[in-house]
């Protein structure tokens, strides 16, 4: 049933080589070049025989060859059949060839095509360079090799690792040694061997101290102890306890982060119409359609400047900010200003609004979605333990929020636009009357809201799919938020999203992510019977406005 | 003044007789082939491609001098993801452009709206997606791949040559993840494998926060017991899911993702860096090397004038569909809907992987099993296939009320919900 490979002339190429190698020259780099002939073929099977060839060589070249194979920089010439390495510089390549190291020049990407690696190739070559980088210089590669070998530790391997410890320096990399030998240790034939190996590993956060625990404290199928010797079981069931006790508070922790940064999405979906629907009492529909516009913003960014992930990211942000607001006032000059007071037919308007936006970026940039990349910086987690680890992309967000929210805070605290808003929704008339230009400000709040949403949508696009129907997703959301937070109050709208975030997040585990949305939906449906204005509702004159 | 008045009255009746004949004419000499699928909403973004592959597909049979000495004709209507609209739409199809056969549809649900309306009217429809099986109308071709052509060999897959122990069926809350689960849940179960190492989950269209099912995923997956995610994830929620994945530090050598529903049309729209590894379960992928694929994706690249553009399984269902429906009317010498579903049984027409698939009787076809790994170009590289073709099941064999149940649209049964045991045909039409 497998893959068929090439056996037949894979053979009989292989025989030419070699005749042609004894007959022609036989240099030293012959066995190499024979081994990266093989690696060439199309299948999986010649590509695994090649790599093990490499590995025998002890070659110093073949360390380089596999690492760039693992890091996908191998790759051939199309029409030339040469194997290069290569270095991705300004949307082209640099290329090197793969047995010689000379330089030859530059390929653009559809002049090569990559040698593909399957899941059990790749483990199996970080499984090789890691024994070959054992005895690195850098103590950060010799770590990561360590740890690449920790899993699948057979007898060989703890030799080489036996002998790399007596000679580590690094308090690091001898630690990572260390573990690894003394959970092996956990398995040897000396009983007090055992116990001091399971004494000393329990403070650590280590999944296979745990798995191997949980292993030494199991029932067979009789209910009779897989593991005979009670002291041995007595101290692991201790140590359980122990690090189950850690393992509670580290689940809790994560839940509260994961509730954090859901809340975070929330709140910056959610801000830019608490200024709209809040401050402007505007039901604006086509809100989620100014996020995708500031999400397509991101998109075009990164294609005007493929080279620079980061900062394109960075710029997206005025862009968006700026590009939405743009659409945002439009929006309200051309349809909204019409239909102040008339809060059904701005509902209706701006529905309708909000599918022409999304059947014009479906009409500009195709229907399907679009891939917007994350920065280096915005992948990835901070692995705090094996149990406990943050991702960077959702605590840049919590950050970003957060920025977004005090930023905004102050404009309408500090900034004269801010004072005429304000006096706006408190009292449209008295506010005109004092001479501020009411429809100026109109829309220039809009544009304000719009704005951020925009924002927003630089965020949502690091997290979410950038299609034409990304702002639906998060229309219904962003109502509900501002609606329990207290129309008309920023602080609400924070403290709403955060805690509905959280609240989801508790209920999920148990509830599942279907439920959990459901029951919250249905706690603010109650929570808005008793307090129809919300958490936080406005006081004085201006609520009654 | 006068005369003026009769020639124009002379001239419009002139007008509109030509015109009644030329449009008499032209329906005379063409055959309308209805494409129903969506254009714009949700899912525009998968079933556009299917309707522009419809147009060239149907170009191509018009320079091949058409069928039965008529030209094609294609008539694009859009249902817009609105699934009552579908089953109007087929109707005007139907009724009003008087279709020889139907391609379209690609969620279940529009489907089944379908259903009824091409039952009453005793059409025809060629449905290219892969679904959840338990289900064969007199009225519907089903070119797509059932679940034991997809689902239960990537477990198999999953279970033999990765030796996997633990399970997380992770899908959409509707009706093609839930039935699909159900089938595989049930398969795992005969196989031996326990309950607790079986993780379900289910999420809402569209969801885009997989911190904590992910979370969960990694704790199930942390035993030291192999583990692998079967995913019935629906396309929009897979790009957040698969980032998730990537930034917890799942990666595609630990917990391996076998998906159903992301191919390289969806690949083309995702950062790719987070996939590579993870494998998905087709009956076609874009990298097969045969030259029947290569002169399709030629064709398809030139007739969409983008040389970026890629091509995915569904497209290569309608292929095959397309081709069989050809070959049927040719052999029935009429596009006659009755005489057609007579005919298409057992005609045969080669499909893009090199083997030729088979209309069977159960309305189901013969297709291969592939299975891939993701690779950053947004390709995949196939690292298994069925050495022979498998026959669509229409009623699976996992699942303890639909095991006796099968489908068949040749006398003497001509039904497709007969229950062997009982040898009764259900009075369900589908």
């Amino acid at each position: 049933m497998k893959n068929n490979p090439l056996p037949r002339y894979c053979w009989l190429l292989s025989v030419l080589l070699l005749v042609f190698s004894i007959t022609v020259h036989a240099d030293d780099n012959q066995p190499l070049v024979d081994a990266l002939n093989q690696i060439k073929q199309g299948s999986m099977t010649d590509r695994e025989k090649a790599i093990n060839q490499l590995v025998a060589l002890k070659n110093p070249r073949s360390l380089v060859v596999l690492q760039a194979l693992l890091a996908g920089k191998l790759l051939i010439i199309k029409g030339e059949d040469k194997l290069v390495i290569a270095e991705d510089v300004n949307q082209e390549y640099e290329v090197r060839d793969a047995i010689t190291d000379a330089k030859l020049g530059t390929k653009n990407h559809d002049a090569v095509s990559k040698i593909n690696l399957t899941n059990k190739l790749r483990s199996d070559l970080r499984k090789i360079i890691g024994e070959l980088e054992l005895n690195a210089d850098d103590p950060v590669i010799r770590l990561a090799a360590v740890n690449a070998m920790a899993n699948e530790a057979d007898e060989r391997l703890l030799d080489l690792l036996k002998l790399r410890l007596n000679i580590e320096k690094n308090p690091a990399v001898k630690e990572a040694l260390e573990n690894i030998l003394l959970l092996q240790q956990m398995d040897s034939a000396d009983k007090n061997l055992r116990i001091l190996a399971i004494e000393s590993l329990k403070d650590h956060d280590n999944k296979d101290v745990f798995n191997k625990l949980k292993t030494i404290v199991e029932k067979d199928a009789d209910g009779h102890y897989v593991e005979t010797d009670s002291d041995i079981r007595n101290t692991a069931e201790l140590a359980l306890i122990e690090i189950n006790n850690r393992l509670q508070l580290y689940s809790a922790i994560e839940t509260v982060f994961f509730g954090l940064s859901l809340g975070a999405v929330l709140v910056l979906a959610a801000i830019g119409l608490a200024i709209t629907f809040g401050v402007m009492g505007v039901i604006n529909m086509a809100h989620g359609e100014l996020m995708m516009i500031g999400a397509y913003t991101t998109y075009v960014m990164q294609q005007i400047m493929p080279n620079h992930l980061g900062i394109s990211v960075l710029l997206s942000i005025p862009a968006a900010f700026i590009i939405s607001a743009l659409v945002g006032i439009a929006i309200e000059r051309g349809i909204i200003r019409f239909l102040y007071g008339r809060p059904l037919e701005t509902l209706l308007a701006t529905f309708g609004v909000s599918l022409f936006l999304q059947q014009t970026v479906r009409s500009i940039f195709s229907p399907l979605n679009r891939s917007v990349a994350t920065p280096e910086w915005m992948s990835g987690s901070w692995q705090i333990n094996d149990f406990l680890s943050l991702t960077w992309n959702r605590f840049y967000i919590l950050l970003f929020c957060l920025m977004v929210f005090f930023a905004l805070l102050q404009i309408l605290k500090h900034t004269r636009l801010g004072l005429e808003v304000r006096a706006v929704a408190q009292n449209r008339r008295m506010a005109r009357a004092m001479g501020i230009p009411t429809a100026r400000v109109d829309a220039l709040t809009f544009g304000l809201g719009s704005g951020i949403a925009g924002v927003a949508g630089v965020a949502l696009s690091q997290i979410t799919n950038v299609g034409p129907n990304l702002g639906q997703s998060y229309i219904v959301d962003s109502f509900m938020v501002v609606v329990f937070g207290g129309v008309g109050n920023l602080l609400g709208t924070l403290v709403a999203g955060f805690s509905l975030g959280i609240a989801n997040k508790f209920l999920e585990p148990f509830a599942g992510a279907v439920l959990a949305k459901i029951l919250v939906l249905v706690f603010i449906i109650l929570f808005i019977q008793k307090r129809p204005r919300g958490l936080f509702p406005q006081k004085g004159r201006a609520a009654d406005g | 003044m006068k005369n003026y008045l009769q020639l124009g009255k002379k001239l419009a009746v002139s007008i509109a007789v030509s015109a009644v004949l030329f449009t008499g004419a032209q329906a005379e000499d063409t055959i309308k082939v209805g494409v129903l699928h969506s254009l714009s909403g949700t899912m525009a973004i998968s079933e556009t491609t299917l309707k522009d592959t419809m147009l060239m597909l149907i170009d191509e049979q018009n320079k091949k001098g058409g069928l039965l000495g008529k030209k094609l004709e294609a008539v694009v209507v859009d249902p817009a993801s609105n699934w009552p609209l579908f089953a109007e739409k087929a109707r005007e199809l139907l009724t009003k452009d008087k279709v020889s056969a139907i391609f379209g549809c690609w969620t279940s649900v529009s489907r089944k709206s379908v259903l009824p309306v091409i039952e009453e009217l005793n059409g025809v429809l060629f449905y290219p997606v892969q679904y959840e099986g338990e289900e064969s109308s007199k009225n519907v071709f089903y070119t797509g791949a059932a679940p034991n052509q997809q689902a239960i060999p990537a477990v198999d897959y999953l279970m033999n040559d990765l030796k996997v122990k633990r399970w997380v069926l992770a899908g959409t809350d509707y009706v093609y993840p839930r039935t699909t689960n159900k089938i595989l849940e049930a398969y795992l179960i005969s196989k031996g494998v326990s309950k607790k190492d079986i993780m379900i989950n289910y999420t809402p269209f569209g969801h885009s926060d997989w911190q904590s099912i992910v979370a969960d995923i990694k704790k199930f997956g942390s035993t030291g017991k192999k583990t692998a995610v079967v995913s019935t994830i629906n396309g929009d929620a897979n790009i957040p899911f698969y980032k998730e994945l990537g930034n917890q530090g799942v990666s595609a050598e630990k917990i391996p993702v076998m998906a159903f529903s992301v191919g390289e049309e969806e690949l083309s729209g995702m950062d790719t860096k987070p996939l590579v590894g993870h494998l998905a379960a087709w009956n076609y992928f874009m990298s097969v090397d045969t030259t029947k694929n290569a002169d399709f994706i030629k064709q398809w690249k030139e007739y969409i004038k983008n040389p970026k553009r890629v091509t995915n399984d569904p497209m290569e269902a309608h292929y095959v569909g397309f081709n069989m429906w050809v070959k049927a009317v040719e052999k029935a010498g009429t596009t006659d809907p009755a005489a057609v579903q007579k005919a298409i049984i057992g005609v045969e027409a080669p499909n893009l992987t090199g083997g030729t698939s088979k209309m069977l009787a159960n309305h189901h076809i013969t297709k291969p099993v592939l299975i891939g790994e993701i690779q950053d170009d947004g390709q995949f590289v196939t690292v298994w296939q069925t050495n022979k073709l498998v026959d669509g099941d229409a009623w699976s064999d996992y699942l303890p009320e639909s095991k006796p149940i099968i489908a068949d649209w040749t006398d003497p049964i001509m039904c497709g919900n007969y229950n062997t045991k009982t040898k009764k045909c259900s009075g369900q039409k589908y």
